[in-house]
């Protein structure tokens, strides 16, 4: 290596790590900034610049009081219970429309593929107003089975996924079980679905992360927040009385994400890669 | 007499009916049926039904409950006439760039980190996290951030800017989009990193490995290798984010409500039909957006098949295939 390009090794290594550290300092400033301002107390809070440290980083009392105030343990128990039913269901149907969709050739195959396409297209918000309308004439509004039901939908995503992993399965598989005298949901159950497990952790993945952080339609569908809070609709909570008083408002905010953030430390590569087949096709 | 025939050819058909389902063709058919009932209820019910409703209201003065009365194009005509509607499309240029802004630090980013690099993946998770925060908490952490002398402005003024001189980040009608689009980019420039690194990875590392033996610097082994087989993924993030910045709503619905000029096309939208409760109008404006989207999309298919006509063939194998050609050539030499 001569003296000059060991010198512009050493200039483009320089710029590699500073534009890293600045970009990691902007992308988590906003959030730890919140976590100080969590640990202050009220006085602390009106009297020191926000970027001050706090006297004690074991003062929880804002944490209390914000878990208490925004309901948080019904919000998290009415959250698991809407995760454990949307990701089954969805899991479900959409592994079941995939094996359909992959494994059986008939008149219309195509035209439901395109259907689900086609729906990737339509944006969901928009189409609220009118689903507003066919959840009340359902009596969806205000239950937690309308909701669920709503959020179980289309997921195109998780279909996706599902046919292309089936397409990487000999069909010789099916084939020699319908032989041996398998039916086809023998196939499908005992078979296929245990094999699908990698696509069925990418999709829970993917589900589950939307699922957890939707609030549009759970503002709009589960009105009553005493009894239907949700963990992103607890945050409401504090848009009133709370106004200005971040100290609260900050510890009901860092609750919420503290979970999203011990999973992501747990399956980072999943998430990755669950993100990375998603976005293939989606 | 005739009774008796008729329950007997009913036994008949119902003997039939029980063996062809027995068969394997009966047992397709309702395997078929079985699986795919709830999942195409769900999608008619839920998608189509309410978007051929929509494509209805669209043409009636109406509210959610009362009288409806049919007005014909009227709905489409105001939408388009409405000021406010037109200057939430300029917005879309500001989402536009910010995406585009998004796209290009993704890159950047994710070609750095693609090669070996001292905490790489302490780098990669924290661009990344953002990107798992629920919008409604990225409300709240971005109201308290922007506020007169909190977060921004401390870090600005610790950087030697006068508070006088800074401004009211999200009241100010110059910049409050910008700050607001400055949002979006912090949430989703991880997730495009993140796919972007997928893809270079995905690039057989051989490439790499005889172009730097070959002599290739860095530059070449970006503008030569890893650009020409992520260019489809490019192309098509680019093309996402047209429809994208069509249908930003999230940053100005959580932050600032849509107020000093703020308020999007998307939002506009939520506010007709839940505030103001004028749903034929809101409507008009869900198709409206719908056939930019459409269009876009056609675009999209259309690019795709002149320009990236060969992109369903692996582009990495390609370049492989044509270095070792390369090779082979000087080798005979």
């Amino acid at each position: 290596m001569t003296f000059s390009q060991r010198a512009l090794y050493i200039l483009r290594t320089f710029i590699k790590y500073i534009s890293l550290v600045l970009i990691t300092f902007i992308s988590i400033l906003p959030t730890v900034s919140t976590v100080i301002t969590a640990f202050k107390t009220e006085e602390e809070y009106t009297s020191t610049n926000v970027m001050t440290p706090p006297n004690s980083w074991v003062y929880f009392k804002n944490f209390v009081t914000a878990w208490k105030d925004a309901n948080m343990g019904l919000a998290f128990l009415n959250t698991f219970i809407i995760l454990v039913f949307v990701l089954i269901g969805s899991i479900m149907f959409g592994a079941m429309l995939a094996y359909i969709l992959s494994r059986f050739k008939f008149r219309g195959n195509e035209f439901i593929r395109n259907l689900f396409l086609f729906a990737t297209l339509i944006p969901g918000i928009a189409t609220q107003v009118t689903v507003y309308q066919i959840m009340h004439s359902m009596k969806l509004i205000n239950t937690l089975q309308g909701y669920i039901i709503l959020m179980m939908g289309t997921d195109v995503i998780s279909i996706y996924i599902f046919i292309q992993f089936f397409e990487n399965i000999s069909v010789s598989l099916d084939e020699s079980a319908i032989i041996d005298g398998c039916t086809y949901y023998g196939v499908f159950f005992k078979i296929l679905f245990p094999l699908l497990k990698p696509a069925i952790i990418t999709c829970m993945i993917l589900k589950g992360v939307s699922t957890y952080n939707e609030y549009y339609m759970s503002n709009l569908y589960l009105q009553n927040k005493s009894i239907f809070v949700t963990v992103s609709t607890s945050l409401y909570t504090f848009t009133g009385p709370y106004g200005n008083q971040y100290n609260y408002i900050c510890a009901g905010v860092i609750i919420t994400i503290l979970p999203a953030l011990i999973i992501f430390i747990l399956c980072q590569k999943q998430i990755y890669s669950g993100l990375t087949q998603g976005a293939v096709k989606g | 007499m005739s009774n008796l025939n008729t329950t007997a050819s009913k036994g008949g058909i119902l003997s039939r009916l029980i063996k062809w389902l027995r068969s394997g063709k009966g047992q397709r058919c309702i395997i078929m049926i079985t699986f795919m009932t709830v999942p195409l209820l769900l999608l008619i019910g839920f998608t189509y039904l309410p978007f051929f409703k929509m494509f209805e209201f669209s043409f009636f003065n109406m509210k959610y409950i009362g009288e409806r009365k049919f007005i014909g194009l009227d709905n489409y005509r105001d939408v388009l006439a409405d000021k406010e509607v037109m200057n939430s499309l300029m917005l879309a240029v500001y989402y536009l760039i910010g995406s585009f802004i998004q796209l290009a630090l993704a890159l950047y980013f994710a070609t750095m980190l693609s090669f070996k690099t001292k905490g790489g993946s302490f780098f990669k998770g924290t661009i990344f996290f953002p990107y798992l925060i629920s919008g409604i908490a990225m409300g709240f952490i971005f109201k308290f951030f922007y506020t007169r002398g909190f977060v921004f402005d401390t870090v600005l003024t610790r950087l030697g800017f006068e508070l006088e001189n800074l401004p009211y980040w999200l009241r100010d009608k110059g910049i409050n989009n910008v700050s607001l689009v400055a949002t979006s980019v912090w949430k989703y420039m991880g997730q495009n990193m993140v796919l972007f690194i997928g893809a270079i990875m995905s690039v057989d590392k051989e490439l790499y490995e005889s172009a730097s033996l070959d002599g290739a610097n860095r530059w070449h082994q970006f503008r030569y290798i890893i650009l020409p087989s992520i260019s489809t993924i490019i192309v098509l993030n680019m093309i996402l984010s047209i429809t994208g910045s069509l249908s930003a709503f999230e940053p100005p619905y959580v932050i600032t409500g849509g107020t000093r000029g703020t308020a999007t096309f998307f939002l506009l939208m939520h506010n007709m039909a839940h505030r103001h409760q004028k749903v034929g109008k809101a409507s008009a404006m869900a198709l409206i957006l719908f056939s930019l989207i459409i269009i876009v999309t056609i675009a999209q298919k259309l690019i795709f098949k002149y320009v990236f006509s060969d992109s369903n063939e692996d582009v990495s194998k390609k370049t492989a295939r044509m270095l070792r050609k390369q090779r082979a050539k000087e080798a005979m030499r």
